[in-house]
């Protein structure tokens, strides 16, 4: 699509050359008729401007300016949004074009402070022009915004003014530091509330690392319960459990839900599974230690996911764990019906164990780093029990070559995805490396090999 | 001389290439031949003495990197004007990475894998030149011998150095060749290099480490090549492919083959295949990262070794790396390569760069979850801390357990160890799991939009 628009683009770009001089010497015309005193003078002038163009297309209505307002769209379609604000400089028709609202249903603002950042940012007159003539059209908005406070600010600013509109999506992205969280609460959750109010036809938020807090979320429930269909949230340290519980008791449409471990309740899940709820697809829970020194984490009860799978028996449920070994204690005691589990740190071998033992929907398993004891026992286990495994991720680990084709041999074809760095198997008595590679390939079924780390 | 426009050049690394220079000096008069040095910018220099000396031939390098390709086209072209002979030869690098683009599809292969699947069609690379003899100089005297004075290898006093280096290597195709002995004889390479796990004695300085020797010129990779191929030949292990052996070759020839083709390649921006990321820009946390002053022993000790004597182990280099961009800092890794290149004896524009888009997760499909955290990383690799006592002497006095985190000793253990952890050693300058979580996240978040 991108050497497209660049065709594309040069083609416009280089016939507007020709048809704005082409057009400027048309009004040369017109003021010559106008000022016939001057008019020898002109006509030496003009004659030596023009390219062979103007003979051919003298009668106005006629060439790229008159063609129609569906073409024109399209060809508009394609091009990316700089080289369209060249267009419809040419003239009135292609200036119309570039207005209509199907060009303005999706925009991306991009904000960043030029002496911090890498990126590019959305110019502030187009944010302005956006602003006034655009935003009844705008559906589909998302904020890019940099580490910088001001960078969030304005994202808030420029929500505070989107009143007249029907917004379908909202996406707030910080792309380094969570931006958001450096502006007030008041300020945010009244920029935020302006779009909560007047669009009414929500249907998609991600508001993950902001400052949104419960009142908000009564807000936007009042207003877009029928709508909501898709609500990421993760990391917004001002909501509460029954703040959420709102949201899941209110808005029926729910499909995808991204929240923290804390804010997740018996309550939440037995919502999310009433009869009025259509089937939830996507549950991400991050689980952080929220507060340093935290050790201890609620549980959930067994009934609580039981209800929840049953009521929506394909839902992916999705965990990233962020913690110390010593915290896992409250998790996977009991079955879990868990289908991708991410932990971002350390595991201990213990919780492998228990994870193979209670965890019969994994899907995707990625563990980054664990320890210097093989973890041999455990994957045969996971291999067992986990029959739905298709994906598995090792980081710093340690798994004798033995161990892993093992595991491997009973998975067999049903792992399309399978990553081990190199270094961390351990060539035994039966395999090395170079044999492992083809026994895993053998069972896999297709070429595979571990990743590798470049020897500097 | 060109070089420093080009690249940044450190202290250590000139140490290096005057004692290169005076060693191919020293050689070439025994075989009856010299060196001359010429100082200046290469056209006028051409210009000036291509008539005084009467030079028929000009030979040099074929090179990828952009700087040395105009380079030589210039010098083509000067060839043409003044009536002078240009050679360039492939043998910086093992094969010419146009054969390898050629041999897939007019790209550079971005996967390890790949590459060697191309190279396997390739064949193995030419084999060495034969080395000199003083007969090979009869049909080429130099102008004048007297000449040698005037034209002599720079003193680092004339480059405005200091006078020593404190680095244990030195430059020069001798001390090369000695190494690579070393290398060849030495009983545990073949488990080395298939297996990259580090003893602790591998992250100090390495007597059989030959990546300035390659990237300097002092020592040929074919030759290197081929010593390997023939142990491999004449080993009992015929179960390991030569590939693990030649790895560092390769590595490097995979680089230079990317960085061929690949416009940008030492930038992110305008870089194909480089991930657009929102990296920080922040000075003084580049500085503290830089001078050793991060608060995290296994990082300081890694980047003091760099400093004092050009040379770091490879997963060194990895967590320094890891630190500086996508684990802790978010700071970019052009940052990271331009402070490499001043340093380490074998930076090289191809691999210098290749390697932090590696490490920072930048590029070449990389799993990127494996943060290597900087206390555990250290640990592992050498859990006595030796490393750590020998190059920050400061905490050489906290006992193993907490060598890796002194910050976690009581203030009486640090009292004991003479060293308060805030005074005369600075706090870690980051929470490490906070910042490598979110981290995590973050390139999640870039690799879902912009890969794939």
């Amino acid at each position: 699509m991108a050497a497209a628009t660049s065709i594309h683009s040069f083609i416009a770009c280089s016939n507007l050359e020709a048809f704005f001089r082409m057009k400027r010497a048309r009004q040369k015309a017109v003021v010559e008729n106008e000022a016939p005193q001057t008019s020898q003078k002109i006509k030496k002038k003009r004659t030596g401007f023009q390219g062979a163009r103007f003979g051919e297309a003298s009668l106005p209505g006629s060439g790229w300016g008159s063609l129609p307002h569906h073409v024109i769209l399209r060809i508009f379609q394609f091009l990316p949004l700089v080289d369209r604000a060249r267009a419809s400089s040419v003239c009135r028709r292609w200036n119309e074009t570039f207005h209509v609202p199907e060009l303005w249903r999706r925009f991306e603002f991009e904000l960043s402070q030029p002496a911090t950042s890498y990126l590019k940012s959305t110019h502030p007159d187009l944010i302005q022009q956006i602003i006034k003539r655009h935003a009844d059209h705008l559906q589909y908005v998302s904020f890019k915004v940099d580490s910088s406070t001001e960078s969030a600010e304005a994202a808030c600013d420029i929500l505070s003014q989107l009143v007249n509109c029907s917004i379908k999506t909202l996406g707030l992205i910080s792309t380094a530091k969570p931006s958001f969280m450096n502006v007030s609460k008041a300020h945010f959750a009244s920029a935020l509330t302006v779009v909560f109010v007047n669009s009414k036809s929500l249907s998609s938020i991600k508001i993950d690392d902001t400052p949104v807090d419960d009142p908000s979320l009564k807000v936007l429930v009042a207003n877009n319960s029928d709508t909501l269909k898709l609500l990421k949230m993760s990391s917004c340290p001002y909501v509460s459990p029954a703040g959420i519980l709102c949201v899941a008791d209110q808005c029926h449409g729910l499909k995808e839900l991204a929240l923290n471990y804390y804010i997740l309740s018996d309550e939440l899940l037995l919502a999310l599974s009433s009869e009025k709820h259509v089937d939830l697809e996507h549950l991400r829970i991050d689980v952080v230690s929220e507060n340093p020194g935290q050790v201890e984490f609620h549980t959930i009860k067994k009934q609580s996911w039981d209800a929840l799978v049953k009521h929506s028996p394909k839902v992916n449920i999705v965990m990233y764990f962020f913690l110390y070994e010593e915290e896992f204690d409250a998790f996977f005691r009991e079955e879990t019906p868990v289908t991708h589990l991410y932990f971002g740190r350390a595991v201990s071998k213990a919780m492998l164990g228990r994870i193979g033992m209670n965890c019969p929907r994994l899907i995707e398993l990625v563990v980054c780093a664990n320890g210097l004891q093989p973890l041999d026992d455990e994957l045969m286990q996971i291999a067992e029990r986990c029959k739905n495994l298709t994906a598995m991720g090792l980081g710093e680990c340690e798994v004798t070559c033995r161990g892993f084709i093992e595991f491997v041999k009973m998975c067999g074809g049903r792992l399309t995805q399978l990553s081990i760095m190199e270094e961390v198997l351990i060539p035994d008595n039966d395999y090395n490396l170079d044999q492992l590679h083809s026994e895993v390939s053998k069972h896999l079924g297709r070429m595979w090999f571990p990743d590798m780390m470049p020897t500097w | 001389p060109f070089m420093t426009s080009v690249m940044n050049i450190g202290a250590l690394r000139w140490h290096f290439l005057l004692q290169s220079l005076e060693n191919l000096q020293k050689n070439l008069l025994q075989l009856g031949s010299c060196l001359l040095v010429i100082q200046g910018e290469y056209e006028s220099v051409l210009r000036d003495h291509v008539k005084k000396w009467n030079i028929t031939q000009v030979t040099l390098d074929a090179e990828v990197e952009p700087f040395y390709k105009e380079m030589e086209a210039k010098i083509r072209s000067l060839g043409e004007e003044l009536g002078f002979k240009v050679l360039s030869l492939i043998s910086h690098s093992l094969y010419d990475a146009q054969r390898i683009l050629d041999l897939n599809g007019g790209t550079p292969p971005l996967t390890y894998k790949r590459f060697l699947h191309v190279l396997s069609l390739l064949g193995d690379p030419e084999v060495p030149v034969r080395n000199l003899a003083a007969e090979d100089f009869q049909r080429c005297r130099p102008p004048d011998l007297c000449l040698a004075e005037h034209y002599r290898v720079p003193l680092p006093v004339d480059l405005k150095i200091p006078t020593e280096s404190l680095s244990p290597w030195k430059g020069g195709e001798t001390e090369g060749l000695q190494r690579l002995e070393q290398h060849l004889m030495n009983q545990g390479w073949v488990a080395s290099f298939t297996k990259p796990r580090t003893i602790p004695n591998s992250l100090l300085p390495s007597t059989t480490g030959l990546s300035p020797y390659f990237s300097l010129g002092c020592l040929s990779v074919r030759t290197f090549f081929y010593r390997l191929s023939n142990i491999y030949a004449q080993s009992k292990h015929h179960s390991l492919p030569p590939v693990s052996l030649q790895g560092q070759l390769l590595w490097r020839e995979f680089f230079y083959t990317v960085a061929s083709a690949t416009p940008n390649f030492t930038k992110m921006v305008g870089n194909p295949i480089c991930l657009q990321i929102n990296w920080y820009e922040d000075a003084e946390r580049l500085h503290r990262w830089k001078t050793a002053q991060t608060g995290f022993p296994w990082i300081d000790a890694i980047m003091t070794q760099l400093r004092q004597e050009g040379w770091i182990h490879h997963l060194a280099r990895h967590a320094a790396a890891c630190f500086l961009t996508r684990g802790d800092l978010w700071i970019s890794w052009e940052e990271g390569m331009k402070v490499f290149e001043e340093m380490l004896l074998d930076a090289d524009y191809s691999i210098n760069a290749g390697n932090w888009m590696w490490l920072s997760a930048s590029a070449f499909f990389h799993q990127y979850r494996r943060i290597f955290c900087p206390v555990r990383f250290g640990k592992r690799t050498d859990p006595q801390g030796h490393y750590i006592r020998k190059y920050l002497p400061i905490l050489k006095k906290f006992p193993s357990k907490y060598i890796y985190e002194p910050w976690t000793a009581s203030e009486e253990e640090q009292k004991e160890a003479g060293c308060i952890i805030g005074q005369d050693y600075p706090f870690p300058m980051v929470n490490h799991k906070e910042v490598s979580d979110h981290n995590l996240l973050l390139m999640k978040q870039v690799r879902e939009e912009q890969y794939r």
